[in-house]
């Protein structure tokens, strides 16, 4: 694919480096917003707002997989997690003293003037010659169309060459999800009355929200729409969630955004009809254990690469004869660990979440 | 013998496990750790717990045994060589940190468990030690690895099951739950520096591997990029190693996590930042630039003298056993960096030194501060009263680590406070050794504190006048002697520890990056 | 001059919106704030590594043209980004471009064309995901503070404690 704007790379300015401004400059104003206001739904909105225009950015960085991921996980699941924790809290944030306010704006310029003392030393933006674009990193491009032999190099480097550090970020994953049901309980099937989970303080309670099916349960006859579309488009997520899983190898994609599309195929189909219906699709105890199979299937397979004689993930010793096919294997396999814990994760963290909200009327919302 | 010659030869069964000590010590606590979480009952877990911290702990030794003949160990993951692939490296400075991570980890959970069985409710046990498990295994990745940002992944893997098994106190006293919070904050802040560092060495010598890193970066000490790297990276890292004034998370989060997270962290986690910190400040980046000696003259060495006498001077007016134990932990590590600071090979060795002494003295400070809040429900030095008659082995153990602290002769800590003072001479820097000396009082002081309550109190006693004694569950006695007297076994034969710092100083100054 | 402001006005805005983070994290006393700096600040860091992996004229890092004996498997998929060079050899590649003559792996795998900087991707995919699970625990420590003190705010929150250490000693 040719490049994505007609434009003359050798003028200084050109259409690439303006939509650059503009993308950069919305992400100022975003972050600026962010600083001055103090409702907590504004701000955790524009987070989202900031995590997509990233996203954007990034794909005018030609960081396609990133983009993918940083809309998946930092717009989607980011937002989803601060929205619930909001809701559960507190709407307002209270301002500032200025004494703090100006002590930090100290700090902080301090630190923002020793970086940008930096920058003068830093190689020139897209230069194809600075000391990180010309040695490792362009090396992962030629090398891995004789060793692995995949189409999306990102992919090649993240399962095989340092797969180990993707094993880190899955058990990282795993722990954070242990530690939320650790935190806050996994919520069990008795939670609808959740009266007995706060503690009797004397603020007033936050305003706690609904489930769109309504206190009665599934059976109410509210939202048709909402219910309809739903049901059409949950089997259209998860589809696009294995699409991507398997058509990381040759395009952006991969475990990672996979899971994350699959909990939020779950997630949706959990707003519309409720709790208690998803439960008893996707049991607690069932995501639990799916959150930790993935780790037992991604060290599994380092572990059976060292029985067969070689280091904890060579996936060449899965296939002694073909190289590459093993290397294609061994990816498929982590991959799949990848987006079972993913997966498994992100609803047990939701359901975490969930299992402190209480179901109200609508017009209490 | 160098392990990796074995390792070519597509070895299977037993030779395998041994050829891939590196990478098994550990991957089986992080896989360990995700089976646990699945194991119901928490007895069940904590056995499989100890399973795994065994065989980590028996391959670390073996590692040892390799770097005490003379060798290295490096291991390649993947099989695909460095830098395109993620390197490890055991060398003097990091086999015994290694194998003192997994003994401590070992020894908390034989000291632990009647604790846990305590403190945290049932049904969530089995988890706990899995996460407990990860953490262990967190801290062997970061120490063993030779990749920047493998260690950043690492890194993240115990600081994220660091905040939940601090959050888990919660049910004893819900201070927990901030301290955890306000240790989150701190830490991400400190690992985000960290990246910010790791990404500006990248973009000055385009690889990640350490070693790589040092050889391309021979003579670019004046480079803004490079300088601007070394400060976030020492700063990203005494965030979390506790450097004053960068430790305002420790106090809380050791005072209110459970016992035996109490006891682990205190004795490795920032033992293990304070390597890491040595390892970048002295194998990655050159010490030969004007800026960084000028950085370790006028802000390391300034910032761990303040450290040593602030830190003890808070212990010393602390109502709460565990805070003041936290705020001496923070001055000891103010002793380390003093010695980090001076940069030559007799500071750093006896810095090194004092490291493995102080895990070990803190350790079983911990534990038995454990022991007598399992038996006493002791929280605060008043509620310790009599404990001499009450609690007789504790309060034993207790008083002699707590002489090892103050570095009383016949202990271990006077050996690495001795080498600290000869090298603090040898550099000429006589306000260095008035602030040893001024900091070894105070630690006098709220050491005896502790122990004037146990000894020269009388304790609670029945309405018929006998006094009550308490059961201390034997396991935990064991542990806690295990490290009494390793504490006074390293003043009689320092040789096994001293021997590695002296290595690995020697190499690390001497040769000016290996 | 210009050159040097084009160069490098990416990475002062980048560091600026990390300021601007660190500003949020260490200037607000309400606990979901501070969590929203964090992310802002995460962010900004991961937008320094990809802008400078990016390659004047490169496109993204999935290679077009694989050689014909390394393609067998990508054969059995219609994709449209991956073109599978025609062999007109057994083992050479047809070039689209009009370099002239064929081109074999050994002399240029990549085939003129230019890719940005794969490594920083793959870093950064690795740090978001670190990032969103240092997210969810915090939320939920957040979600308990307040269930256990009433509010989310480190003045209010002190003050409790403050009251508890000295009315309980």
């Amino acid at each position: 694919m040719e490049m994505t704007f007609p434009v003359d790379m050798n003028l200084p300015i050109n259409l690439f480096t303006i939509f650059d401004m503009v993308l950069l400059s919305m992400l100022v104003i975003v972050a600026i917003a962010i600083v001055r206001l103090n409702s907590l739904f504004s701000i955790v909105m524009l987070f989202g707002v900031y995590s997509l225009l990233s996203a954007t950015w990034f794909v005018s960085l030609d960081a396609v997989d990133v983009a993918f991921t940083e809309a998946a996980v930092g717009a989607g699941i980011s937002t989803v997690l601060m929205l619930g924790a909001m809701l559960l809290t507190s709407r307002e944030a209270l301002p500032t003293p200025p004494l703090r306010r100006w002590t930090s704006l100290l700090i902080v310029t301090a630190t923002g003037i020793a970086l940008i003392y930096a920058t003068f030393d830093m190689p020139s933006f897209g230069d194809a010659n600075s000391p990180a674009n010309s040695y490792v990193g362009m090396e992962y491009m030629a090398r891995t169309i004789t060793d692995i032999s995949v189409p999306n190099v990102v992919t090649a480097i993240l399962a095989s060459y340092r797969g180990f550090d993707t094993f880190g970020e899955v058990v990282v994953v795993l722990t954070a999800g242990l530690g939320v049901m650790l935190i806050l309980g996994i919520g069990g099937s008795k939670r609808a009355a959740g009266t007995a989970q706060l503690k009797a303080t004397s603020t007033p309670e936050p305003k706690l929200p609904v489930t769109v099916a309504g206190a009665k349960g599934p059976a109410s006859n509210h939202h048709v729409v909402l219910r309809v579309v739903a049901k059409m488009l949950v089997p259209m997520i998860v589809l696009y969630a294995l699409y991507v899983q398997f058509h990381g190898d040759y395009g952006p994609g991969g475990g990672f955004q996979a899971g994350v599309i699959f909990a939020s195929a779950v997630i949706l189909y959990s707003l519309i009809f409720g709790m208690e219906e998803t439960r008893r699709a996707f049991p607690p105890g069932l995501v639990r254990f799916c959150s930790v199979l993935g780790v037992f299937i991604y060290g599994g397979t380092g572990l059976v690469t060292i029985i067969l004689g070689g280091k904890f993930l060579d996936y060449n010793m899965l296939d002694k004869h073909d190289p590459i096919h093993a290397q294609h294997f061994g990816i498929l396999l982590i991959e799949l660990g990848v987006l079972v814990t993913v997966a498994g994760v992100m609803l047990s963290i939701y359901y975490g979440f969930a299992g402190r909200y209480r179901e109200l009327e609508d017009r209490n919302w | 013998m160098i392990l990796e010659s074995v390792v070519s030869s597509g070895d299977t069964g037993f030779a395998a496990i041994l050829s891939n000590a590196a990478a098994l010590v550990v991957v089986i606590p992080l896989i360990g750790g995700a089976v646990a979480a699945i194991l119901g009952r928490g007895r069940l877990a904590w056995a499989w717990a100890v399973l795994c911290v065994l065989a980590s702990f028996i391959l670390s030794i073996v590692m040892l045994s390799v770097v005490l003949d003379g060798g290295t160990i490096a291991y390649e993951m993947g099989n695909w060589a460095a830098p395109l692939g993620i390197a490890y490296k055991v060398d003097s400075l990091n086999a015994l940190i290694i194998s003192l991570v997994s003994g401590m980890a070992l020894l908390a959970l034989l000291f632990g468990l009647p604790t846990v069985e305590q403190e945290i409710e049932s049904k969530k046990q089995a988890m706990f030690f899995g996460i407990f498990l990860v953490c262990v295994a967190g801290l062997i990745g970061i120490s063993i690895t030779n990749d920047a940002f493998n260690v950043f992944v690492f890194l993240e893997v115990s600081s994220i099951s660091t905040y939940v098994l601090v959050a888990m106190g919660a049910s004893k006293n819900r201070q927990a739950l901030t301290a955890s919070y306000n240790y989150l904050i701190l830490g991400t802040i400190g690992a985000t520096f960290f990246v910010i560092g790791v990404g500006l060495l990248y973009m000055v010598t385009g690889t990640l591997n350490m070693a790589d890193i040092s050889l391309r970066l021979v003579g670019m000490g004046d480079d803004r990029v490079v300088r601007a790297a070394f400060s976030f990276i020492v700063i990203g890292l005494g965030l979390k190693t506790a450097m004053f004034p960068l430790h305002t998370w420790l106090p809380n989060a050791y005072a209110f996590s459970p016992s035996i997270i109490g006891m682990f962290l205190a004795s490795t986690a920032t033992k293990v930042a304070l390597y890491l910190l040595i390892r970048f400040l002295f194998s990655v980046f050159h010490t030969g630039s004007s800026f960084e000696a000028a950085m370790f003259d006028f802000v390391l060495a300034p910032v761990a003298v303040t450290a040593m006498i602030v830190c003890s001077v808070q212990a010393s007016f602390q109502p709460d056993v565990r805070r003041l134990l936290a705020y001496s932990s923070i001055a000891q590590i103010g002793y380390m960096l003093l010695g980090v600071s001076m940069g030559t090979a007799a500071g750093l060795s006896a810095a090194l030194l004092h490291l493995f002494n102080h895990a070990l003295m803190k350790g079983a400070l911990f534990m038995a501060i454990g022991l007598a809040g399992l038996g006493l429900g002791v929280l605060r030095i008043s509620e310790m009263r009599g404990m001499g008659k009450t609690m007789p082995l504790t309060a034993a153990g207790l008083t002699v680590a707590g002489l090892s602290l103050m570095g009383v002769p016949l202990t271990a800590g006077f050996v690495s406070k001795y080498y600290l003072v000869i090298a603090a001479l040898e550099r000429g820097w006589w306000w260095a050794v008035v602030a040893i000396v001024v900091s070894s009082v105070l630690a006098i002081f709220y050491v005896g504190r502790m122990i004037e309550a146990m000894y020269l109190h009388e304790p609670a006693k029945h309405a018929d006048g006998s006094i009550m004694k308490v059961k201390t569950p034997i396991m935990s006695l064991v542990a806690l002697y295990v490290l009494v007297l390793a504490n006074i076994w390293f003043f009689f034969d320092p040789s096994l520890p001293l021997g590695l710092a002296d290595t690995a100083a020697q190499n690390l100054i001497g040769g000016g990056g290996s | 001059m210009l050159e040097f402001i084009v160069g490098h006005f990416n990475y002062w805005v980048v560091i600026v919106l990390m300021m601007t983070g660190l500003y949020v994290v260490i200037s607000t006393g309400n606990l979901v704030k501070k969590l929203v700096g964090i992310g802002i600040f995460q962010t900004s860091v991961f937008q320094l590594y990809i802008s400078l992996g990016k390659v004047v004229g490169g496109s993204p890092p999935i290679l077009e043209y694989l050689p014909k004996e390394y393609a067998k498997e990508a054969s059995n998929y219609v994709e449209t980004a991956t073109k599978t060079a025609v062999a007109t050899e057994e083992n050479a590649i047809q070039p689209i471009s009009d370099i002239g003559g064929t081109i074999d792996v050994a002399s240029d795998p990549l085939m003129g064309v230019i890719y940005s900087n794969p490594l920083p991707h793959v870093l950064i995919l690795t740090a978001i995901v670190v990032g969103v699970a240092t997210l969810a625990v915090g939320l939920a420590l957040v979600v308990r503070i307040r269930e256990e003190y009433g509010s989310i705010e480190e003045i209010q929150i002190n003050e409790a404690e403050y009251k508890q250490e000295a009315g309980g000693s």
